[in-house]
């Protein structure tokens, strides 16, 4: 990783979290360093993307903050995004652009890491598809090319919201590889999976929003 | 971040919705051929007085352009919205209003600009004299821009909405009222022979003051309907 600041951590103070009058969870305290995973469980409905999103910064928490280093994210403004990935429910997937349109303007929109694009869409096995416009793809290779965005920025915080969905087994592997990859340079993962995650060695912190 | 990786981005989203645009053509069109169709009904619905078109034709011509720019404002962020694509723009490293201003930007160029090319024609339709048409594209030139960075804040507040489209309306037309009675003032000033100076003035520090502050507001506006 090619951060200024090795020792960052991302830690909640007391988070909650209020849903049209229902108290989804609250009083949530953790602390996240480097090479952890904290995986998100829960019941449908019992918050785990909404924690992912305070965690992202684009919610904001009803209670509590979110720190990075010691500094509250939503003082850190667009500041703290150079620092994290995001793949969520949708895509985020242009179907009128080709996958490497998609990707390119990716690339650049985020803090550009130094890899060719073809290669982060090899290692997605989505080499073939260079110049077929997205709307040509598979709900898998459309996820695929989604999370191919986690290979062409450099973020040391990924937050993944059911990266799983619609990938077959391989995909699944491949992106498995791709985390465990990203925990041994000091990457820090936030997930929230209904597949059951296969991370050997990993260190990995389990929150559980339904107890 | 700093300022060179800053106007890439902003490049880099400009040309992606130009891009985007191009490929949708048919959707990009539906405004100006509104704008037209709209214009070009009046003489037939009053009839061909040159007198009394060359007294309404102002008016006509601001107030179709300024429906059309509303008709079109969605696209500024709905498919964006739809899929996800805008949570990504907003979680970049760069400032959300340095991007929203590309992505108006865009959006004038693909349906402002055509409208101000069109509409000398249209003048001709409704008989303006040179002067009128020379200051008409004037106005446009000023107002349409202002149309797009205000309409945007709007867009902002209501693209989370199921069905946004007429508190839409209803926010912003208040917001072009007076875009639009400058800039139709202006046009009928210049058909009488007398100064317009004045108006080009006022149009002028309208789009100034909505090219500064409208993009902080469109952003802030995003960050809340996107929460």
């Amino acid at each position: 990783m090619t951060d200024s600041r090795p020792g960052a951590v991302l830690e909640a103070h007391d988070l909650s979290c209020i849903r049209d009058d229902r108290t989804l969870f609250a009083g949530l305290c953790f602390g996240l360093g480097a090479s952890q995973v904290l995986l998100i469980e829960g019941r449908n409905g019992s918050g785990k993307t909404s924690l992912l999103r305070i965690l992202c910064g684009i919610r904001l928490p009803d209670g509590g903050k979110v720190t990075w280093s010691g500094e509250d994210i939503f003082k850190m403004g667009s500041g703290y995004h150079a620092y994290t990935a995001y793949i969520g429910h949708k895509d985020g997937v242009k179907l009128d652009l080709t996958v490497l349109e998609n990707l390119t303007f990716a690339k650049n929109l985020g803090s550009p890491a130094d890899i060719d694009l073809e290669q982060a869409l090899d290692e997605m096995n989505l080499a073939d598809f260079l110049d077929v416009p997205a709307y040509n793809l598979s709900a898998g290779q459309k996820r695929r090319l989604a999370l191919a965005r986690l290979l062409v920025t450099q973020s040391q915080l990924w937050i993944l919201d059911e990266p799983f969905t619609s990938l077959d087994r391989h995909g699944i592997a491949v992106v498995e590889g791709l985390v465990l990859k990203h925990l041994e340079r000091g990457g820090m993962l936030a997930v929230t999976s209904h597949h059951q995650v296969q991370l050997p060695d990993a260190d990995i912190l389990p929150i559980n929003l339904s107890q | 971040m700093n300022k060179a990786s800053l106007l890439s981005a902003f490049m880099i989203l400009l040309r992606r919705d130009l891009t985007l645009a191009f490929r949708r053509r048919a959707e990009v069109i539906n405004p100006l051929l509104f704008f037209v169709l709209v214009t070009a009904l009046f003489p037939l619905g009053i009839g061909a007085d040159p007198n009394q078109l060359r007294a309404i034709g102002p008016g006509i011509i601001w107030v179709a352009a300024l429906l059309a720019a509303l008709l079109s404002l969605e696209t500024i962020f709905r498919s964006d919205f739809e899929d996800g694509s805008l949570e990504q723009i907003m979680l970049s490293p760069h400032p959300l209003s340095v991007l929203t201003l590309a992505k108006v930007c865009a959006h004038w160029l693909v349906t402002g600009l055509p409208l101000l090319i069109t509409a000398p024609l249209l003048g001709l339709l409704l008989d303006l004299s040179g002067d009128a048409i020379i200051t008409l594209m004037k106005t446009l030139a000023l107002g349409t821009p202002a149309l797009s960075t205000i309409g945007a804040i709007g867009v902002a507040l209501t693209v989370g909405m199921r069905r946004g489209g007429m508190i839409l309306s209803l926010l912003v037309l208040p917001l072009y009222v007076p875009i639009l009675m400058f800039g139709a003032g202006a046009v009928s000033a210049a058909a009488a022979g007398l100064p317009i100076h004045a108006h080009l003035s006022l149009l002028a520090a309208l789009l100034v003051l909505s090219i500064s502050l409208a993009p902080a507001a469109t952003a802030a506006s995003l960050r809340i309907s996107l929460s």
